[in-house]
């Protein structure tokens, strides 16, 4: 796993980034899914940062400064007009952001496996590709040569 | 340069030094091994370890986005340099391991078509090349041997052509797109990989990880540190990693001396050699020129045509994607599997000259749909993320449309006056704009990708004009050629300067073509190797 060599959020970092990972994907029943505030997801998320540290400090600062104060601190229509407004005028911090919960969110067993998917790594297991109908080449080998003879 | 001072450790002459041990780099070393001539390779990378790439691990989407992204300025590891390319719309990907960038290649092996060769007799434009397709067929086929390649014979698009293996399954997304391109009437075929898809020389064949890009786990994708090199090291070369070349020197007859670099322990040191090859790439071949600058080369080292650095060409390359009403292979497949040169060729009839190469791509792993529709709005925050992101899930399709890129001197490399790398190495800094030919050609393309997969059943289509730090194809920055005024080496590679400097890479290249280069990057190291090999007794007359 990637791992963060910065020093760690602090926890009022902490708490708008958790804040703003549930509103961005909430939990939901009806996909039988937690949301990406999920004390698990979001501990994977805050360990996963990494690089991206310095950027998601700055997107967090950018958040407080739109919403005048701690995001986490907000009403839920404060916190949805604060989260629309970052995502129109900071479009690269929010794709960063976007990055840092969306590669952990995505990767929770209990999330692939809602999806349909075994949670496992490609390897070693792999996948079975079925190999087609290569009779669908026939129209394409019927052409006549198609490169240019180059002198 | 100045000849090595005392201070610096110097160690024992060697015929060959080959610096950069990536595609051309590899093939050069194991052609000229035969010669029994004392070879050594410098790779300022590491080995890499299969069990190390990402396809090991529940993480290996995210990793993409850190250590083995294909940006060098992301990645950041400390076999990296930096390259400032703020003034380029396209950014450069590339990897420092052995191996190089075919550690990080898709494997998608096109050869360069005849008429890629010969762009100033057919179509008015840039330059012809000094060698052509048939010179470099023996090449090709011998390359295509040593790496493995997996393909269908009989492409009316090529000239015939046996590759080694069969070719990568259509799946049910190349089914999709097989029936699109039929209904349209237009050109297709499986794709030459280099990818294996039966044991091949002591390579496991592909059991679809998927996830070829960042290093193949299982081994089946034809980097040159598990094709070339063993075979190589065999054979009695030496191939040190973990050394970067600061610099080329040159003695006081104006020929390659050596080169001065780091070891692993940082230590800097002096190896002579009777003969040099460069094979660092097309960004890292003019950085390493021009950071040889001397009294005697002021411009940099084999510069007296004023064209190392100049000529970049990068392949833009537009991408179109859609979505289908089913799930298909998403990423549980090598990425690409067909081709269409259906617009590879010059038409009169279009506003631009030559043409491009069409790549049918699967579709993407769960964490990249997220990230990469979340990231162009089609993914939304908040309560509908998870129904539409079920709608997205495995059912994107996308085409590559890979553009010939045409050489212009502004498009360059330079040394940038502040970026250094860990060593205190000035870095390279890029210069590059799209050209007006290129950008009709790229409009063309993405129409003609949206017309396929609208054909292929696709909605919601999204068109990408640049695609960030991709595709890594570094061209162009010491071209080939006969004239010692228009061109850095001669029709064999050697330096029209020095004539005991070599340059391999794909920074020779006249012209771009509208491929993947790997393959006639390495068919050209091949046959230069073999012209060095022809001319032993007279090389440096």
């Amino acid at each position: 796993m990637q791992t963060t060599s910065e020093p760690g959020l602090s926890p009022a970092e902490s708490r708008d980034l958790r804040s703003l990972a549930g509103l961005m994907i909430p939990a939901s029943e009806e996909f039988r899914v937690p949301g990406a505030d999920d004390p698990v997801i979001f501990a994977d998320i805050e360990k996963s940062i990494g690089r991206d540290m310095e950027d998601v400090r700055k997107a967090l600062a950018k958040i407080a400064e739109l919403g005048g104060g701690p995001f986490s601190d907000l009403d839920p229509t404060r916190k949805q007009a604060t989260a629309d407004s970052f995502q129109s005028t900071a479009t690269a911090l929010a794709t960063t952001l976007g990055r840092v919960i969306l590669q952990c969110y995505y990767r929770d067993d209990r999330v692939v496996r809602s999806l349909g998917l075994e949670p496992r790594p490609p390897f070693p297991k792999g996948h079975t590709l079925e190999q087609g109908d290569w009779s669908l080449l026939d129209p394409v080998r019927a052409r006549p040569k198609m490169w240019r003879d180059a002198p | 340069m100045a000849p090595p001072s005392t201070t610096r450790s110097t160690n024992d002459m060697v015929d060959v030094l080959i610096i950069g041990s990536g595609a051309s780099g590899a093939a050069v070393a194991w052609s000229l091994a035969e010669t029994k001539m004392r070879i050594l390779c410098l790779e300022q990378g590491d080995w890499m370890k299969q069990s190390d790439f990402p396809s090991n691990g529940r993480d290996w989407e995210a990793r993409r986005y850190g250590d083995f992204d294909i940006s060098p300025n992301r990645r950041a590891r400390d076999t990296d340099y930096p390259v400032n390319d703020d003034n380029s719309v396209m950014k450069v990907a590339n990897f420092n391991a052995v191996g190089g960038g075919t550690v990080m290649y898709t494997a998608h092996y096109p050869r360069m078509h005849p008429s890629d060769f010969r762009v100033k007799s057919l179509d008015g434009i840039a330059d012809d090349w000094p060698v052509d397709y048939a010179t470099l067929e023996p090449f090709f086929t011998e390359n295509d041997r040593m790496t493995g390649v997996a393909g269908l014979a009989g492409d009316p698009a090529y000239p015939p052509h046996q590759p080694t293996m069969p070719p990568l399954p259509l799946g049910k997304t190349g089914t999709r797109y097989a029936k699109a391109m039929n209904s349209l009437g237009w050109h297709w075929w499986p794709s030459d990989s280099a990818i294996a898809t039966t044991e091949y020389d002591g390579r496991a064949p592909c059991i679809n990880l998927g996830h070829c890009t960042p290093g193949c786990a299982q081994g089946a994708k034809a980097n040159v540190d598990i094709t070339y090199w063993p075979h190589a090291i065999r054979a009695g070369v030496e191939l040190r990693p973990r050394c970067r070349v600061r610099e080329i020197t040159t003695n006081a007859q104006g020929m390659a001396s050596g080169a001065i670099y780091y070891d692993a322990d940082g230590i800097e040191r002096f190896q002579p050699a009777e003969m040099v090859i460069v094979a660092c790439n097309g960004i890292g071949t003019p950085r390493l020129l021009l950071n040889s600058a001397s009294s005697r080369f002021p411009n940099g080292l084999a510069n007296s045509s004023g064209l190392v650095g100049k000529n970049l060409m990068l392949h833009p390359w537009p991408q179109v994607r859609g979505y289908v009403d089913e799930r298909l292979d998403g990423d549980h497949a090598p990425m690409l599997s067909i081709w269409s040169k259906e617009f590879y060729e010059t038409d009169p009839n279009r506003d631009f000259v030559r043409g491009y190469t069409l790549q049918f791509a699967r579709g993407t792993g769960v964490v990249n749909e997220a990230i990469t529709s979340a990231s162009v709005g089609h993914l939304p925050w908040g309560k509908d993320h998870h129904r539409i992101y079920r709608d997205l899930l495995y059912r994107r399709i996308q085409i590559g449309v890979a553009c010939e890129d045409l050489p212009e001197e502004h498009n360059r490399v330079t040394l940038d006056p502040v970026l250094k790398d860990s060593h205190g190495i000035p870095a390279p800094k890029i210069d590059y704009t799209i050209s007006e030919n290129t950008r009709r050609m790229m409009e063309h393309g993405i129409v003609r990708a949206s017309d396929i997969l609208t054909a292929a059943g696709a909605t919601n289509l999204y068109t990408s004009r640049t695609i960030l730090n991709s595709p890594g194809h570094l061209l162009g920055t010491a071209r080939m050629g006969n004239d010692p005024e228009r061109s850095v080496v001669n029709a064999w590679g050697r330096c029209h300067d020095v004539k005991n400097l070599f340059i391999v890479d794909g920074s020779i290249w006249v012209t771009s073509g509208g491929v993947n280069p790997t393959s006639t990057i390495q068919a050209l190291a091949l046959y230069i190797a073999d012209s060095i090999k022809q001319r032993l007794a007279t090389l440096f007359d």
